[in-house]
């Protein structure tokens, strides 16, 4: 029985070969998109004009990554980079901020309307921005926030995900450490800088690269307010170098651009994947 | 270095009250242990004296001044935890210095005073580490040495051993003792380990519900326990406790006959320890043994009264004991009976 | 021990808590101001508007009460948007999910590569939405399509710019793919905490590979299925705007107009306000019944 049960645990011999071209098969599955992308942004439009296209790789990565950088379709894919960075940055950092706030003032105080604050914070928990697009583009609108950073940022940190995630970490920190810091005579801003914001390092940058790429991702909210094409971000702009009725797309360019749109977000998962698991994993739970 | 001085202290958590009225002076370098089993509101009345729970009512005052309405911070108290409660991303000079840090001391004053109190608990070779690169041992030492280092008037210990295993536990008993008996320092000392109370305590409070059954020496509280409940709680084996009546000049068990030295008329309660218990062929109790237990310099033998009672002898030396119902006769010093009220459950005499 | 003796609190409440009001309400302002701001108001005026119809030039609503509601439960095109709804999602979420579970189990066998897999396998995780559509789009566009070309060249004529169906497997497909990822970390992660005693027991009592799977650790993942199950669906009713608005947009005859795609064209494109208020309203009430659903499994989660 025991070769049995190192078996289940590992599969050996054929089994194990199996699993493996199993896992190969899906990984291949699951990259060929990105992979046909990558091809077609690195060789000529009539390369691809004419089906099929080549399967590998050509010689255009320079000319057609410069050509979408520099001038793109609309505006100049550098520029939409730049505003996605700002918005995701802005959205991650914002969300950051004011959600380690409230969390701390719900988990270590108790004040007046305290209950009623946290219900209306967490009520916000799941409501995407596209059921309420409307009245906030009016709002925004309004305040003429229309083709402002602002205008990206703000109504995307108006999610109560972060506070969430922060007051179940608060939580579990124990009751002692606040206690010792009160003998020791930490007053409540003193606690947060001192003990608070050192201990969530690690949850904050969790929490960092899932906002990050919340942020990066965002298509229908710049797709509504940011008119100007220099305000694009490069997720939405990419559909926006579609010509519109039956003229050819400048297809290497557009893969170019959609290429460039994902480096960012997937540097930032691969890079950090531990800190990105976890803080997938504890953001959802 | 202060006395402290509890004045019918009261604690209610909405209508119920968990302390119901406790008061002790305790003197200038006094160790004062709070005994009682889980739920009998030590560590709630600990915490009152730490300022971090409220007093519903009565008055505390540390060094002759009220402090029922003070920060933890201004009564001058250091308190060590049963976690410990090290600031993990701190190293061990960090977590001793940071109540410094926090008055404002110079930063060469602080790393002084961390650096004393360092060798005084041979931490030294510690105060870079992190509180995770600790053992259990050092955590506490570090703990311990972070309320050093503030020199409090008042020390504050909540079950602070209990985390460590049985031997490191003896051998940090003594340490603490060691250190509060050199620093001269008040001392109040929870704990539900009665070994830990009758080694550690100048004076006890033994408490039961909310309420301090008995204020009194180790000593003090084993020889004449106020209550039943002190005199159960405190002694291992545990106390024996029988009902018995006084009528004829004698003390009735059952349809056993023993002297009746507090001349105890009517039903009471009869306290007898069983290492007070001495084999005796014509001595009054009779003791159907049901299961001896040799631990080498005593044996226990547990078994039964004539009238089914459970009862426990704890006899000096090797006691041969075969399987089952053999009868046994003890006596007891009358100075060894103790009494008790069957209602009140207080000491009679 | 220590802590049987202290009072009993609320599990969700820390035990200790400072002084004063004034410094938690400053704390709070922030995230309370902008959610009354960027989310209320507009979810309030989502309600507000829904009870309205504006005249033609936009000038003046006149109150119609339920009306927009009566109308929209009446008009077939926005039930048929219901049930392309219910179909998308559910399709997303087998698609995303299956091979999710599969791929989890196969790589939860090999202990030494797993990690090496699960690089591997989360980048498409980190691709938007709307990125994935284009690259989908680009495989199986009619003129320049590799797949498209090459079930030209088996016969099949691929065109998911007429044929409904192609275009509700292609959103599909694309919608699902960046999913496959998300949920392969989470039945993975979910898979490693298995003890392993409790397998080796099956094991010891007979069971082979398959039959422990669906016996023994299938209903040991039901808490993160179940979790996977609420999310994806949250996820294909919600953040598949981007697919469909590059895919299809819509089409063809509204075959992929989910709801939320639906509240965007009736709004903004047909500028048709008092319905589409009324479309979100109907949402808020969806995500409120998936956000009760999913606060049950979290508040469940956190207490043991």
């Amino acid at each position: 029985m025991a070769g049995e049960i190192t078996g289940m645990v590992e599969k050996r011999g054929f089994g194990l070969w199996l699993t493996h071209l199993v896992m190969i098969a899906g990984v291949l599955v699951i990259f060929f998109p990105i992979w046909l992308a990558f091809v077609a942004s690195t060789v000529t439009q009539p390369q691809i004009v004419q089906p099929p296209m080549p399967i590998w790789p050509g010689d255009q990565f320079i000319e057609n990554y410069t050509a979408a950088l520099v001038s793109g379709v609309n505006v100049p894919v550098a520029v939409m980079l730049g505003n996605s960075l700002v918005m995701a940055v802005g959205i991650a950092v914002g969300k950051i901020i004011i959600s380690l706030l409230s969390a701390f003032a719900i988990v270590y105080f108790r004040f007046p309307a305290r209950n009623l604050f946290f219900w209306l914070i967490f009520l916000t928990l799941m409501l995407p921005v596209e059921v309420r697009i409307v009245p906030t583009y009016e709002v925004i609108a309004g305040f003429g926030m229309l083709n402002s950073y602002s205008g990206l940022i703000f109504p995307l940190i108006a999610s109560a995900t972060a506070t969430f995630l922060f007051r179940q970490f608060f939580l579990t920190i124990p009751d002692e450490l606040a206690e010792a810091a009160r003998v020791d005579g930490a007053r409540p801003m003193r606690f947060f800088w001192d003990i608070l914001l050192p201990m969530s390092r690690t949850n904050i940058a969790a929490l960092f690269v899932i906002l990050f790429i919340y942020g990066w991702n965002q298509y229908l909210w710049p797709l509504l307010i940011t008119t100007d094409p220099s305000m694009n971000t490069i997720v939405m702009g990419i559909k926006q170098m579609f010509p519109s009725g039956d003229d050819v797309a400048d297809w290497p360019v557009i893969m170019a651009t959609s290429i460039l749109a994902m480096i960012p977000p997937v540097l930032v998962v691969i890079s950090m994947q531990k800190l990105f698991i976890r803080g997938l994993v504890d953001s959802e739970k | 270095m202060a006395t402290v001085e509890l004045d019918d202290i009261k604690k209610r958590f909405g209508s119920t009250e968990v302390i119901k009225g406790v008061s002790i002076n305790v003197a200038d370098g006094e160790f004062i242990v709070i005994v009682g089993p889980s739920g009998c509101g030590k560590s709630t009345l600990l915490r009152m004296v730490a300022g971090l729970e409220t007093i519903t009512e009565g008055e505390l005052r540390i060094g002759g001044t009220r402090a029922n309405d003070l920060e933890p911070m201004d009564r001058d108290i250091a308190m060590v935890f049963q976690n410990y409660a090290l600031y993990p991303h701190m190293s061990v000079a960090q977590n001793m210095g940071y109540g410094l840090r926090i008055k404002g001391l110079p930063k060469a004053e602080i790393a002084a005073k961390v650096q004393g109190v360092a060798e005084l608990l041979q931490l030294t070779e510690l105060l870079d580490r992190k509180p995770k690169q600790l053992s259990g041992g050092q955590r506490q030492r570090v703990a311990m040495g972070r309320a050093i280092v503030r020199e409090p008037k008042v020390f504050l210990f909540d079950e602070p051993l209990s985390n460590l295993d049985a031997k490191l536990r003896v051998q940090m008993r003594l340490e603490i003792r060691e250190l509060q008996a050199k620093l001269g320092i008040t001392a109040l000392y929870v704990t539900h380990d009665q070994v830990e109370a009758m080694t550690m305590a100048d004076r006890m409070i033994v408490m039961n519900e909310g309420i301090a059954e008995q204020i009194g020496t180790p000593l003090d509280v084993y020889e004449r326990p106020a209550s039943l409940f002190a005199a159960q709680f405190i002694g291992s084996p545990s106390m024996n406790v029988v009902e018995a009546e006084g009528r004829d000049g004698a003390l009735h068990v059952g349809d056993m006959r023993l002297p009746n030295p507090a001349a105890a008329q009517g039903p009471v309660m009869l306290g007898l320890r069983p290492e007070h218990l001495v084999p005796d062929p014509d001595g009054p109790i009779a003791l159907q043994v049901q299961l001896a237990e040799p631990l080498g310099a005593n044996t226990l033998l547990h078994g039964k009264l004539p009238d089914g009672t459970a009862f426990t002898a704890s006899l000096a030396g090797v006691h041969n004991v075969g399987h089952g119902g053999e009868a046994l006769r003890l006596s007891v010093t009358p100075e060894h009976m103790h009494f008790f009220d069957k209602t009140t459950r207080r000491r009679l005499t | 021990m220590g802590a049987g003796d202290r009072p009993l609190y609320p599990r969700m409440e820390k035990r200790v808590t400072f002084k004063g009001w004034l410094l938690p309400l400053c704390l709070i302002a922030p995230q309370v101001f902008i959610s009354a701001v960027f989310f209320f108001y507009p979810a309030g005026q989502a309600v507000w508007q829904s009870l309205f119809i504006p005249d033609p030039f936009g000038l003046s609503s006149q109150f119609v009460g339920l009306e927009n509601f009566e109308y929209l439960l009446g008009d077939p095109f926005y039930r048929a948007s219901f049930i392309t709804t219910a179909i998308f999602s559910t399709l997303v979420t087998l698609a995303a999910m299956i091979p999710a579970l599969f791929l989890a189990v196969m790589a939860d066998r090999l202990v030494k590569s797993a990690g090496v897999y699960r690089t591997l396998l989360i980048w498409p995780y980190a691709v938007a939405p709307a990125v994935a559509g284009v690259l989908w789009l680009f495989m199986f566009n009619t003129r320049v399509g590799v797949v498209a070309w090459y079930l030209g060249q088996l016969g099949y004529d691929w065109n998911h710019v007429l044929n409904e169906g192609e275009a509700m497997g292609l959103v599909v497909v694309a919608s699902a793919w960046g999913r496959i990822s998300y949920n392969f970390l989470f039945f993975f992660a979910a898979l490693q905490a298995v003890p392993r005693s409790i397998i080796e027991a099956a094991a010891i009592d007979g069971a082979r590979f398959w039959r422990r799977f669906f016996t023994i650790v299938l209903p040991l993942l039901s808490p993160t299925t179940f979790f996977l199950l609420v999310v994806n669906i949250v996820y294909a009713f919600f953040e598949t705007f981007g697919v469909i608005h590059t895919i299809t947009s819509g089409g063809p005859q509204q075959a992929t107009t989910i709801l939320v795609y639906k509240v965007f064209s009736d709004g903004f494109v047909g500028q048709d306000l008092g319905s589409s208020a009324a479309q979100s309203v109907i949402l808020l009430v969806v995500v409120g019944l998936l956000t009760v659903l999913q606060f049950k499994y979290v508040e469940k989660r956190v207490h043991y």
